[in-house]
């Protein structure tokens, strides 16, 4: 038996056929190829995630024991009921979608000129200082930066300490809805800026140019040639700014008042304090059906082009 | 596989498990807690380690509703002790989640303050399920510079005066606080004890609270959340635990506690052991040396409550001058006449009838309140 000139490793006569065998058969079919490159990262895919979202949709049809705490594997919409009969869970659904919408339309808002200015006006030095200082405070934990705006927005907080130093009245949005809205608009911002910023850096300058010889002024460019082009920049950021709110229940219940329970707070309760898993379940499915339009709105309007 | 690469795995095997045995023949086993944080800590577990040859794993659980999960979660048998509050154990206890124990077996447990020898949250039917541990009642916090004259009466929670600078817990025992105020200011409803509710009862208590809702600045969840708001003059007045208030007086921060007139409602925990427990043995062993006044002396200190053994209060003046006194521990039996102390509420309130409301309907109340 001797050794091929090309197995310095040593293989045996078979195992150098099988693997002559294999090379040839992934080479003459390369759907093959790229299957059995998929398959591995498909494979966890599916069991993860795709295989989670079917057991946390089938036991949202489940019910628990009240009395012992057991699960019952028995097929019911009570869930479903409940959720459709009381009031409270509208509220709270609505109040989740609209803090959502609030933070995504001020995060775009603010991070439109950001993002203009980092792409198309400042220079390449300046550029990269202007990156790192929106992406450093992702650098942070999240918990820091929630817990140094309770410090911020404090009766006795720097807020009010700036205020009181201008002559004017004391602001008191410390724990209440505005706050969560503040926060979140804060927290989420760089995921706003960064594909906003790389639809803009992608217009061509002669687009502008050529707007600009056809005799419109700054603002008309502007309508008709920046806005449509980077406005799938915008919603793509509109998409992490809004499932990440809308799937959040730490900052609710750090800077919330009274009233501010998330879908995800009651989620949370569902779990770990009523141990009703099921419920949990049902409830979930409302902010995975929201997203599930947004993304398909989102789709229609070319915004999965510019990730 | 050769037979030299079976010698080595033979090897390896041998090894992993010779350690394994050896830990099992030197300790008395392990004992897996779910504990409140603070609870276990090394300055009496390590000792206790040592002494029985137990060893301890805890894990902190945030409420009393992750207790009871905790328990139960995969089948029940994974933890063998829990410290549970009076708002779970009666859920543990009919839940059939913990087990009956002898007090016998306990030495320290005649020296107990009468009133948690057999308290109705860990005692069904002359049955002791666990040993009381340590109480504290809910008291009425408030800032001294803000709130004057100084209150007196659960209802300046339910004052309009303090609007928007009140803070209560965020739990639905909390109903019960409620439900108390409502038992000593309208006896037409007839409330006998604050966590037996029927329809009626509960509906003023929770309508009282629907009315309070607007003066609330924050439903807190955590203690820390509760001095934040206090040192921030964000609240001037909540209910609390004396923890709180110990924490912000030591910050130098203007604030004082009283048990108002109506009297307050109170937690006692008690140390209760799983019925699938695979250690009781070692289970006997931490419950009779958590009861011992110096150990329960150290965890009243550290957490700020007060010991249910007798022989406690001395030990904790050795430990930190005047604590005796400051917890209450020296108190007379005539003091917890005063004290309602927290019982799951279930839907037999003991009148035949099974008309009050269980605590799943309290939960539900509280998160539509909230809501």
């Amino acid at each position: 038996m001797a050794a091929g000139l090309d197995s310095p490793q040593g293989l045996n006569g078979r195992g150098r056929g099988a693997r002559r065998r294999i090379g040839g058969a992934l080479y003459r079919r390369p759907w093959l190829r790229g299957l059995s490159l998929l398959a591995p990262p498909v494979a966890a895919f599916t069991a993860v995630y795709v295989a989670a979202l079917a057991v946390l949709f089938v036991s949202a049809f489940w019910g628990v024991d009240p009395f012992a705490g057991t699960l019952i594997r028995h097929f019911s919409f009570d869930n479903f009921r409940t959720l459709w009969d009381a009031s409270v869970y509208h509220t709270i659904a609505l109040r989740t979608i609209g803090i959502a919408a609030a933070v995504t339309l001020t995060d775009a808002l603010v991070a439109f000129p950001i993002a203009y200015f980092m792409a198309r006006v400042a220079k390449p030095r300046s550029r990269s200082i202007l990156f790192v200082m929106v992406l450093l405070p992702l650098w942070s934990s999240y918990l820091v930066r929630v817990y140094a705006w309770r410090l911020i927005l404090n009766k006795e907080g720097v807020l009010n300490w700036v205020l009181h130093g201008f002559g004017l009245p004391a602001a008191n949005i410390a724990y209440s809805n505005t706050a969560v809205w503040i926060v979140f608009s804060y927290v989420w911002l760089p995921f706003m800026i960064v594909p906003i910023y790389a639809a803009l850096e992608r217009i061509p300058h002669s687009y502008l140019e050529a707007s600009r010889d056809l005799g419109a002024r700054g603002s008309r460019t502007f309508r008709s040639i920046v806005l449509p082009l980077a406005l799938p920049g915008v919603v793509a950021g509109s998409i992490f700014t809004f499932s990440l709110t809308l799937g959040d229940y730490i900052t609710p219940k750090l800077v919330g008042g009274s009233s501010s329970d998330f879908i995800g707070n009651v989620v949370f309760d569902s779990v770990g304090v009523s141990n009703n898993v099921p419920f949990a379940a049902a409830y979930a499915t409302v902010p995975l059906l929201v997203m599930g339009v947004y993304l398909v709105l989102a789709k229609r309007s070319g915004a999965f082009e510019a990730l | 596989m050769s037979k030299r690469s079976w010698a080595v795995l033979a090897a390896v095997a041998a090894g992993l498990m010779l350690p394994a045995a050896g830990v099992s023949k030197n300790t008395g086993g392990t004992l897996n807690m779910i504990a409140w944080e603070g609870y276990t800590q090394p300055q009496w577990v390590t000792p206790f380690q040592k002494q029985s040859g137990c060893t301890v794993h805890a894990k902190y659980a945030g409420s009393s509703d992750e207790m009871v999960t905790l328990m139960r979660s995969g089948g029940g048998g994974q933890y063998d002790l829990v410290s549970a509050s009076g708002d779970a154990s009666l859920r543990l206890i009919y839940g059939g989640d913990v087990q009956a124990i002898d007090p016998t077996k306990i030495p320290d447990y005649k020296n107990f303050l009468k009133t948690f020898q057999s308290p109705p949250n860990n005692t069904v039917g002359g049955k002791h399920y666990g040993v009381s541990l340590q109480w504290g009642p809910n008291t009425l916090l408030y800032n001294t510079k803000k709130v004057s004259p100084a209150p007196t009466s659960w209802g300046a929670l339910y004052d309009s005066k303090y609007k928007g600078e009140v803070t209560v817990p965020d739990n639905p025992i909390q109903i019960a606080d409620a439900a108390l105020y409502l038992m000593k200011t309208k006896p037409s409803l007839g409330i006998k004890d604050p966590y037996e509710l029927n329809q009626t009862q509960f509906d003023a208590a929770i309508s009282l609270l629907r009315g309070q809702k607007s003066l609330i600045k924050k439903y807190w969840a955590l203690a820390s959340d509760e001095i934040d708001l206090f040192k921030n003059g964000d609240a001037v007045i909540g209910a609390s635990w004396p923890y709180q208030t110990n924490t912000l007086i030591a910050a130098g921060a203007p604030v004082k506690d009283v048990v108002p007139s109506e009297g307050a409602t109170g937690w006692l925990d008690t140390w209760m052991v799983s019925k699938k427990t695979k250690n009781l043995a070692c289970a006997y062993k931490w419950l009779s040396w958590i009861s011992t006044p110096k150990v329960q002396a150290e965890q009243a200190i550290y957490f700020g409550e007060t010991p249910v053994n007798k022989y406690a209060c001395a030990e904790m003046d050795k430990l930190e001058l005047g604590s005796c006194a400051k917890y209450h521990a020296d108190a007379a039996e005539s003091y917890f006449k005063n004290i309602y102390f927290w019982k799951t509420p279930i839907a037999d309130c003991g009148n035949g009838k099974k008309d009050c409301l269980d605590y799943t309907k309290w939960q539900q109340a509280w998160t539509a309140l909230k809501g």
